[in-house]
């Protein structure tokens, strides 16, 4: 390979995060993994630079800190050709309804901090002429339910930005792809009770996404295709049905 | 939860935690009691069912660092064998020992010190550590190598996770050419051929004969022996011009996926399916075959949890130990009693042993035999006959298959046992690292 390309994985500690990385560090990739919790995301870069035998690096991300993002992308080794983020927290729909700033915490953690840390990328990929950004969304964004409004809302917000960034960086040949990745079988399900044919494993998640971003097209997906139809029916039912539903 | 291993026999309830990353591990040890940590589950027993609480390590799964020039490779112990050859496999490395199954941890495999069908000449896979780290019930962490703490290392070598939960180890892999191997095929019509075809066959670097083990009277012993190298690049260019040295292995595409009833698994298909295996295998003799690692070694991975075929009820494999001296004559008195029995087993597994460094490893000296029956009350009788006579010749049963042996049984066969429960009691792990299979044992 004579020019290595480079990617920026925001969110490196989490199980879709490392799987990702490791699909692209496998192609040839350099990884630049961000997260909060460094030491846990030198645990993955370790786990990544040994299988691939590729370089990976941590670096520092707190994506609440909106302040410090500027500088956060300045202090990289290099502008990436893509950025992949996959941050996220379902946090507790109960306590949100309740709490304040549980609300706000998973609001801004889901919506407000990789809407504008990509909106920032957008930018400097404008400015280059070319990039690939990645927003991982959730199939609870695509209609809002009793049991996760509050995250499904915030994802919801995540899913309208990336989708007019999209609009609105096509034209100059920036890519911008949604995921959403239904049920995944991580740290944060483990011991719940999930449907086989709905449910992906994180390297199946991480697959799609290099295959979307890097090899294939599509603007929007499902990881898991059956996802599509549930998510088509769920939308298509009246709002008056809807809202007497227990979902 | 309920728990099994993967003979699905016994079955036991028991509190489960898990550990999401290896700092985790110190206060899980610390706060349960009865507690021992579980890998994949492909014990075949209780070996991997806390007495009261199962410590999920599977989440311990990433690899730390590889030197290209040693082939020093140190992961954290719930990474998969599976894993490791994906990774290692294309650029030219293979693991030192593996067991029947690549969907094995690091740590499940140290703590069995698991044999390959290479035991004869390079020992197992605890005989490759060459450093680990073991977390002790008293919240410490100990480095343990041949040099450092060597006691507690070689008691952990085979110790069945009672030592301490292993966190990660170092080993060498080694340098192959290509992902091929190079197979040679022996017929032996009976057990004193498959002898003689495992004794010509000893200076291979991977030798096994599977039995018909249904082969009654003069046919008794009937078996294939399969023999290989890794393939150099030039043999690879010479049996199958044109193949890619490290062409990629195929994901299992068959699987079992519900119980199949019991009365499918009778002596007269097992004995249908034997005579073909033995006739198809038998026509491929001769010369030299090119054969993918991953089929050679593994080859029912390719069969997704195939441990159903023997039914709701489980199954257990019988796997002991006889020392060389005494191997031919008391081997053939085992197998004489399965075949009489006519318990149906699909193929039996004879291979030469070597000597284990472990307390208590399986390994020594001789031969070992290993085949599977469906559980009932007549198998555990006649198994404890069998056990009489493995007793009598001075060998032992392994544990990390073992589900139903005698204490009497267990004793007699490990000479090590006595230091390995001093070392116990010493670290103080004594009644607070134990297994349903510790507790069994007594151990």
């Amino acid at each position: 390979m004579d020019t290595q390309k480079t990617l920026l994985l925001v969110g490196g500690t989490s199980d879709i995060g490392r799987a990702t990385a490791l699909e692209y560090a496998q192609a040839g990739w350099r990884v630049l993994l961000a997260a909060r919790n460094e030491e846990g995301a030198r645990r993955n870069a370790e786990d990544i630079a040994t299988r691939a035998g590729g370089a990976v690096t941590v670096h520092g991300l707190d994506v609440l800190e909106t302040s410090r993002f500027g500088a956060f992308l300045d202090g990289l080794p290099a502008l990436p050709d893509t950025v992949v983020c996959v941050v996220g927290e379902l946090g507790e729909q109960a306590r949100a309804q309740a709490d304040l700033d549980h609300a706000t915490k998973v609001i801004r953690t889901n919506f407000e901090g990789p809407a504008l840390l990509l909106g920032l990328v957008a930018e400097r990929f404008l400015a280059r002429g070319s990039g690939t950004i990645v927003g991982v969304g959730s199939v609870a964004g695509d209609r809002g339910r009793a049991s996760n409004y509050v995250y499904g809302a915030a994802k919801a917000g995540f899913s309208a930005f990336l989708s007019g960034l999209r609009n609105r960086l096509s034209p100059a040949g920036i890519r911008v792809v949604t995921v959403k990745p239904g049920f995944v079988r991580t740290r944060m399900t483990a011991g719940m009770k999930l449907p086989p044919v709905l449910t992906a494993e994180a390297q199946e998640v991480g697959r799609a996404i290099f295959r979307t971003a890097e090899t294939g097209g599509g603007d929007v997906i499902y990881v898991r295709p059956a996802w599509r139809l549930v998510m088509g029916i769920i939308g298509a039912i009246p709002e008056r049905v809807f809202k007497r539903l227990k979902l | 939860m309920e728990l099994s291993g993967w003979g699905r026999y016994p079955r036991h309830r028991g509190v489960v935690v898990r550990a999401e990353d290896p700092g985790a591990v110190k206060g899980l040890v610390a706060s349960h009691s009865g507690i021992v940590a579980r890998g994949n589950g492909r014990a075949y027993g209780d070996a991997a069912i806390g007495e009261t609480t199962t410590l999920l390590a599977r989440p311990l799964d990433r690899m730390r660092r590889f030197e290209a020039e040693t082939g020093r490779l140190t992961v954290e112990a719930g990474v998969l064998l599976s894993d490791i050859l994906d990774a290692f496999v294309p650029r030219g490395f293979f693991p030192p020992v593996v067991p029947g199954t690549k969907l094995v941890t690091v740590g499940g495999m140290i703590a069995a010190d698991v044999h390959g069908k290479n035991h004869h000449r390079d020992g197992g896979f605890g005989d490759h550590v060459e450093e680990l780290t073991l977390a002790m019930p008293s919240g410490e962490r100990w480095r343990c190598s041949r040099d450092e703490n060597p006691e507690l290392f070689a008691a952990t070598i085979g110790g069945m996770g009672l030592t301490g939960v292993i966190l990660d180890a170092t080993f060498r892999l080694k340098r192959i050419e290509s992902g091929w191997l190079r197979q040679r095929t022996l017929v032996a019509e009976d057990l004193a051929g498959a002898f003689a075809a495992l004794e010509e066959t000893s200076s291979a670097t991977y030798s096994v004969a599977w039995i018909d083990c249904l082969a009654k009277g003069a046919k008794l012993g009937r078996s294939l022996i399969y023999a290989a190298e890794h393939a150099s690049a030039e043999e690879v260019a010479t049996l199958r011009p044109g193949a890619p040295l490290f062409a990629k292995g195929k994901p299992g595409r068959l699987g079992v996926p519900l119980d199949l009833p019991a009365f499918t698994l009778n002596s007269l298909s097992v004995a249908a399916f034997n005579e073909l295996y033995f006739r198809r295998g038998a026509a491929k003799a001769g010369d030299p075959a090119l054969v993918h690692w991953d089929p050679y070694f593994f080859p029912l991975d390719g069969v997704g949890n195939w441990n159903r075929i023997y039914g709701g009820h489980g199954f257990v494999q019988h796997q002991c130990v006889i020392p060389a001296e005494s191997a031919k004559p008391v081997l053939a008195e085992i197998l004489g009693r399965f075949a009489r029995a006519g318990k149906a087993s699909f193929l039996a597994v004879l291979k030469q042993l070597g000597p284990s460094s472990g307390t208590i490893s399986f390994g020594m000296a001789g031969y070992t035999l290993a085949l599977d029956l469906q559980v009932s009350d007549e198998v555990f009788t006649l198994l404890d006959e069998i056990d009489g006579l493995v007793v009598a010749a001075g060998g032992r049963l392994y544990l990390a298959k073992d589900a139903r042996q005698s204490r009497a049984t267990f004793e007699a066969g490990y000479p090590g046992l006595a230091a390995f429960r001093d070392m116990r009691r010493g670290i103080g792990a004594e009644g607070r690292l134990s297994s349903r299979l510790s507790a069994r044992l007594g151990i």
